[in-house]
């Protein structure tokens, strides 16, 4: 996978996750073209398209568009339940996500999604064990959060 | 205030907040960040953010260089400098403070700092060098997640050059007891593998060892290496095939946890990547191919339509082109994704079809085929198929009809997108014809027969590329309609120059087809007046084209010589050397004439002469080229004209645009006959004899009859059974009748359009191989048929000549190619690497019935080589072919002055044989017998070797030695095997020690000439000297000089055949410009300096 972009229905990027190296320039412009592209075509149209050199595959979710950029012989079908599964993740650990879960925790979703996720190919498709690699660093905080909070009173 | 209060006093406001839930959703909306996003999404214009974002920045930066800031603060910053570049806004200012986060923070600061890391910085941001120390340290720390964190940022991006520095320890974490971290490490170092495979090289064992280990995850993991290692070298995998299998097995069986389900389907993208691998292993192998069929079928089995169509139909795509007998289960399945609405699955089917076609289903496919490009907007997808729609209308077409109107609806919907050796293989094929005179005379009257309405018609709305055909079609070939007058054809065309949208390429295509045709007298006026418009055309080609019309529609016995309508195309002799030209030179010559230089250099010198530097050599000729070059391509008279000598004439025709369309062994347009550069290219292979026209009747109707024939076309009330009869005529002559009960008649049908086979000496086994198994198969079995008839079209020689000696060691017939462009191994290192030496050796790899012969007898020939040459370097010995008595081997020697073919020919029957002659010969090489060539009687499991020294004659890429060796079995049967053997033309390079001096005089005396830019191999060293070293070693070139950054360098094939290469940096290139006396040998050359530097 060369990218991977969250973006709402204004417009406006959730997440950017980037596997290719690329110069600021080329990310902003590729996002803004890909933005519009995605944002024109109507809901029937299929969730496959050919740009560039590349297959962008997205879907919908509520106000959300998920967008990924695979090579050309990589499977349409298996990216569109990658971004699936991804959504599932992301779902199981806020709990019923939204999209204001995405915007004021996009550092968690990053979390999440490194641990899907790794060097733009699936690193761990077993649900149980994303959660629990992201669980495990979560309790870590907790228990470091109350520490601090007992040192400082 | 002490300052240990005030943090504390700063950090208590989100510490309070906590939650206890771990995914604390809407905890942070009272945070800075939360303000920060509030604050957005109230404003109003794009203008306010701006503003907004500018001043939030502002804070950020004013707190971050702050001494003050906690670590726990900075992480806040680095949040919100997240998301203002998400928003677009730069924020550089932070990346520096995230790698300091990333390094002095405790664990959850650490992890936003690296998340920060990772997102503002790509690979080869000068920045991430500080971060390599940080991760050494976590990579090392005993803290799990800091590990964890570690790993994964290396997995996403790190500084190629400080791979070194932490790959132990990467290495060493895959025998780490917690899963999830070897799992990351095996994902580093695959990245690794994809910015610098060379670093990773030792560590393949351990790669298996992963392969191998207990939890998937850490398997899966590896699987993506395997991908990528096994896309670049097939063959040095396939031992893992039978693993890949069982890992598949077990997956699709459910053996897998249950929550790596996806929806009720096992690991759906474990399976999709371990399907890859098999086909990628799968591929152009039989034998490995067999082992997957059983679990491929499975996997088709369980998976269900909807999720997995088209990964499915991917598979099944490579394994047809293996067995297309299993497509047969599946027909139903495939009828039904033919009907799909998604357009994808419609095109991933029609790419299965493809591979599935044969001469009983061509005709429904290719409709099936048309019929979507006239649905397709897609530019790639109409190229790629159009491509398709002709290679099947070539090889398979039923009748001539057919094919002239299918390739008809190629040319009207490809349009000019098309590949340019579409319309050039089609010329090429009217061109050349058949075996059956009759049939070509057909064939060619039907063509006509089809343009004429066209142009009658509305010609402004078909393609260029169209245009062109037909012109030059019907200039060819419309004499064989008798009652077209030329007169029409000549007016039919003179419409097309007036066309507005017509290119100036299609006008001289037309102006050409016109100077055929016109025999002056009633034509005249047509003539007259075009060639009168164009002769004053602003575009040199066209006016050339109308001058030539004009005369020769004047001088009939002119035109005769020119463009004579009868003759062989093979009797053509081109002198590529231009020797009857010499004469006119060197008078030109002494008449004060600059000699001549190709367009290139004129051009360099051009560029040279702006700035200061100019040739190394010294050397550097005036610039005058003007008077003899362009004056000279305008003069009437046609057999001074572009006396320019042998660029000239070549340079021309690429400005008419007809570059595309040369033919292969076309070399120079001068024939001994007189000037040809001003036909198109590839009327040289089409003067075919004509006998004298028949008229035939209009067909203009029938071709839509005959797609009516077709069963799909046929009315059916019952849907399934329409779709049944489709799939009948789809999969029909896949398989044999009785298994499948859907399949119609499954005889075979000999191939149409087979190109007439040329050169039938010796020279050509690549004729001679395709001779012998056409002759073999006539009773065969239907899979056999299939697999000979895509054989046998298969324009590749190579592929065609290994599967033919793998079909005719089945049949036991003898017949067999070899390719050696191994390196020579040293006498030394000879046989410590023996299984990867076996992968270069392509017939090794087919177990035929009987022993393979170089299996087992390689280790003993090298004792069977002639004394003299043992201490030399040899390349492997490759087995050649083998039948039931004989087995033939063969190798090649270097010497410094000559090489030499060592043939080894064993005797591996129970009997003697008698009468044994061998024979070998070659188009480009001078062979001589060294020793007397063994002959005579042979004992049982005797050895006869035969030694022969070649020369080049011609130089080529691949040079080839063809061969037969003649037999009697005691039962007086005569028998004979034939084989061939490739030389890489590196072989013959030797060092050629020349001075500068010596050097620049012979540059400026060699004639033939080309240059391209080379890659520069950029390790630490200066790259030219590294290139140069490089190309030395690999081609053993002998380096003359380097100044700065140029170089000079010498070779020569054995002892004469020079060449010179001149080498600059340029651009991050290596320019290089070769010239030698001898034709083609810099092209060849150059091919080789391109393969040495890839493989490096």
């Amino acid at each position: 996978m060369q990218f991977m972009l969250l973006f709402s229905r204004q417009g406006k990027l959730r997440l950017q996750k980037w596997y290719v190296p690329l110069s600021d320039k080329e990310r902003k412009k590729i996002s803004r073209d890909l933005v519009q592209t995605i944002l024109a075509r109507k809901p029937k149209m299929c969730s496959f398209l050919e740009w560039r050199d590349l297959k962008i595959v997205y879907k919908r979710y509520a106000s959300l568009y998920f967008c990924c950029a695979v090579e050309d012989q990589d499977n349409e079908l298996i990216t569109l339940e990658i971004i699936h599964r991804y959504v599932e993740l992301l779902d199981k650990y806020f709990g019923s996500v939204c999209e204001l879960d995405i915007i004021f925790n996009f550092e968690k979703a990053y979390f999440i999604l490194d641990e899907f996720l790794l060097g733009g190919e699936a690193q761990e498709t077993s649900k149980k064990n994303v959660l629990k690699a992201i669980e495990q660093a979560d309790l870590l905080q907790e228990v470091h959060s109350v520490l601090l909070q007992f040192s400082a009173l | 205030m002490s300052d240990v209060v005030e943090k504390t006093l700063t950090a208590l406001p989100s510490l309070l907040s906590l939650d206890s839930h771990p995914g604390s959703a809407k905890l942070s909306s009272t945070s800075k960040l939360g303000n920060l996003i509030r604050g957005i999404t109230e404003l109003t214009s794009k203008h306010e953010e701006e503003k907004l974002i500018q001043h939030e920045l502002l804070a950020i930066k004013e707190q971050v260089s702050s001494p003050n800031t906690t670590m726990r603060q900075m992480k806040e910053l680095m949040v919100r400098s997240i998301y203002c570049e998400m928003l677009g806004y730069e924020a550089s200012f932070s990346y520096i403070h995230a790698i300091k986060l990333a390094q002095q923070g405790t664990v959850l600061e650490k992890r936003v700092g690296y998340l920060a890391v990772s997102l503002f910085l790509n690979e080869s941001h000068e920045l991430l060098l500080l971060l390599v120390n940080t991760v050494l340290k976590d990579l090392q720390s005993t803290n799990l997640i800091e590990v964890c964190m570690a790993l994964t940022v290396v997995s996403q991006m790190f500084p190629k050059d400080m791979i070194p520095a932490i790959l132990p320890l990467v290495e060493e974490k895959l025998n780490h007891p917690k899963e999830i971290i070897r799992r990351k490490a095996v994902l580093a170092l695959y990245k690794f593998y994809l910015i610098a495979p060379n670093q990773v090289q030792h560590i393949h064992n351990k790669f298996r060892k992963a392969l191998c280990d207990k939890d998937p995850g850490v398997m899966t993991a590896s699987l993506h290496i395997y991908l990528q290692m096994i896309q670049e070298n097939p063959d040095a995998y396939k031992d893992l095939t039978p693993s890949f299998v069982t890992i598949l097995k077990q997956v699709v069986g459910g053996k897998l946890p249950m929550d790596f389900n996806y929806h009720t389907v096992p690991a759906p993208w474990l399976q999709i990547q371990l399907l890859r691998i098999l086909a990628l292993l799968g591929k152009n192998d039989q034998s490995t191919s067999e082992v997957m069929y059983e679990v491929l079928d499975e996997s088709l089995r369980r998976a269900e339509m909807n999720h997995n169509i088209t990964y499915g139909l991917k598979a099944l795509t490579y394994v047809v082109q293996q067995d297309p007998k299993l497509a047969l289960q599946h027909q139903m399945t495939i009828i039904e994704c033919l009907d799909h609405p998604d357009l994808i699955i419609k095109r991933e089917t029609l790419e299965l079809l493809f591979r599935i076609t044969n001469a009983q289903n061509v005709t429904v496919i290719v409709e099936k085929m048309l019929e979507f490009l006239c649905i397709s907007e897609d530019d790639h997808t109409t190229i790629d198929l159009v491509g398709k729609v002709a290679e099947l209308a070539e090889k398979y077409a039923p009748d001539n009809e057919w094919f002239i109107e299918t390739m008809n609806t190629v040319f009207s919907l490809g349009g000019d997108m098309m590949q340019p050796d579409i319309p050039n293989s089609f010329l090429k094929l009217l061109s050349e014809g058949f075996d059956s005179v009759e049939e070509d005379r057909k064939l060619k009257l039907f063509a006509v027969n089809s343009y004429v309405p066209l142009l009658r018609g509305e010609p402004g709305k078909l393609p260029q590329r169209f245009l062109q055909v037909i012109s030059w079609v019907l200039g060819e070939y419309s004499h064989l309609r008798e009652d077209l007058e030329p007169a029409e054809v000549l007016s039919l065309l003179a419409k097309l120059l007036d066309m507005k949208n017509s290119s100036s390429e299609t006008k001289s295509w037309v102006l050409m087809a016109m100077t055929k045709l016109c025999k002056g007298g009633t034509d005249a006026s047509v003539t007259q007046e075009v060639s009168e418009t164009y002769s004053s055309s602003l575009d040199t080609v066209l006016r050339q084209r109308a001058h030539e019309l004009q005369y020769l529609s004047q001088d009939p016995e002119l035109r005769a010589r020119v463009l004579p309508r009868g003759a062989n195309p093979e009797t053509l002799e081109v002198d590529s050397s231009l020797s009857f030209l010499d004469r006119f030179v060197s008078e030109a010559l002494a008449a004060g004439a600059a000699p001549y230089k190709p367009p290139h250099q004129r051009q360099e010198e051009l560029d040279q002469s702006k700035a200061l530097s100019l040739e190394p050599y010294g050397l550097s000729l005036p610039i005058s080229m003007s008077s003899c070059s362009i004056t000279d391509r305008q003069s009437p008279t046609l057999l001074s004209m572009s006396s320019g000598l042998s660029g000239d004439s070549a340079d021309l025709s690429h400005k008419g645009g007809s570059s595309a369309l040369k033919l292969d062994g076309v070399k120079r347009v001068w024939g001994r006959e007189g000037y040809l550069a001003q036909r198109e290219p590839v009327e040289e292979a089409a003067q075919v004899e004509v006998p004298s026209p028949i008229q035939s009747p209009g067909r203009q109707g029938e071709g839509d009859s005959l797609h009516s024939q077709t069963p799909t076309q046929t009315p059916t009330p019952e849907p399934e059974q329409e779709k049944q009869q489709l799939a009948s005529s789809l999969f029909v002559g896949l398989a044999s009748q009785s298994s499948v009960s859907l399949m119609g008649k499954s005889e075979p049908t000999p191939q149409r359009f087979r190109r007439k086979a040329k050169g039938q000496g010796p020279g050509s086994s690549f004729n001679a191989s395709e001779q012998i198994s056409s002759s073999l198969i006539s009773p065969p079995s239907a899979v056999d048929n299939l697999l000979c008839n895509n054989l046998l079209d298969s324009n590749n020689a190579s592929e065609l000549a290994e599967q033919t000696s793998q079909l005719s060691q089945r049949l036991t017939t003898a017949n067999g190619t070899c390719h050696t462009e191994a390196e020579l191994t040293e006498p030394d290192t000879k046989g410590c690497n023996p299984a990867l030496r076996r992968d270069n050796c392509v017939v090794a790899a087919d177990p035929g019935p009987h022993d393979d012969p170089g299996r087992l007898t390689e280790v003993c020939l090298d004792s069977y080589l002639p004394a003299e040459l043992s201490g030399l370097s040899h390349s492997e010995i490759a087995p050649l072919c083998a039948n039931q008595s004989l087995n033939l081997s063969a190798c090649h020697v270097q010497k410094e002055d000559s090489l030499i073919l060592v043939v080894f020919i064993i005797n591996s029957s129970e009997s003697a044989i008698q009468q044994m002659l061998l024979q070998v010969d070659s188009e480009e090489l001078e062979v001589s017998c060294l020793c007397d060539s063994p002959a005579g009687e042979m004992t049982s499991h005797s050895v006869a070797v035969g030694q022969y020294s070649l020369t080049v004659k011609r130089p080529a890429v691949h040079v080839e030695v063809v061969g037969t060796v003649s037999y009697q079995l005691p039962a007086g049967t005569s028998q004979s095997l034939q084989f061939s053997y490739k030389v890489p033309l590196t072989s013959f390079i030797r060092p050629f020690v020349v001075s500068t001096e010596e050097y620049g005089t012979m540059w400026l005396s060699f004639s033939h000439d080309t240059k391209q830019n080379l890659t520069l191999i950029n390790d630490n060293q200066e790259p030219l000297t590294a290139t140069l070293n490089a190309l030395k070693k690999k081609l053993q070139l002998h380096v003359v000089e380097v100044i700065g950054m140029e170089g000079i360098v010498a070779c020569r094939l054995l002892q004469d055949l020079p060449c010179l290469m001149h080498c600059r940096v340029n651009a991050g290139w290596l320019a290089v410009w070769l010239r030698s006396p001898v034709p083609d040998l810099p092209d060849c050359l150059i091919y080789h300096c391109q393969r040495a530097l890839q493989s490096l």
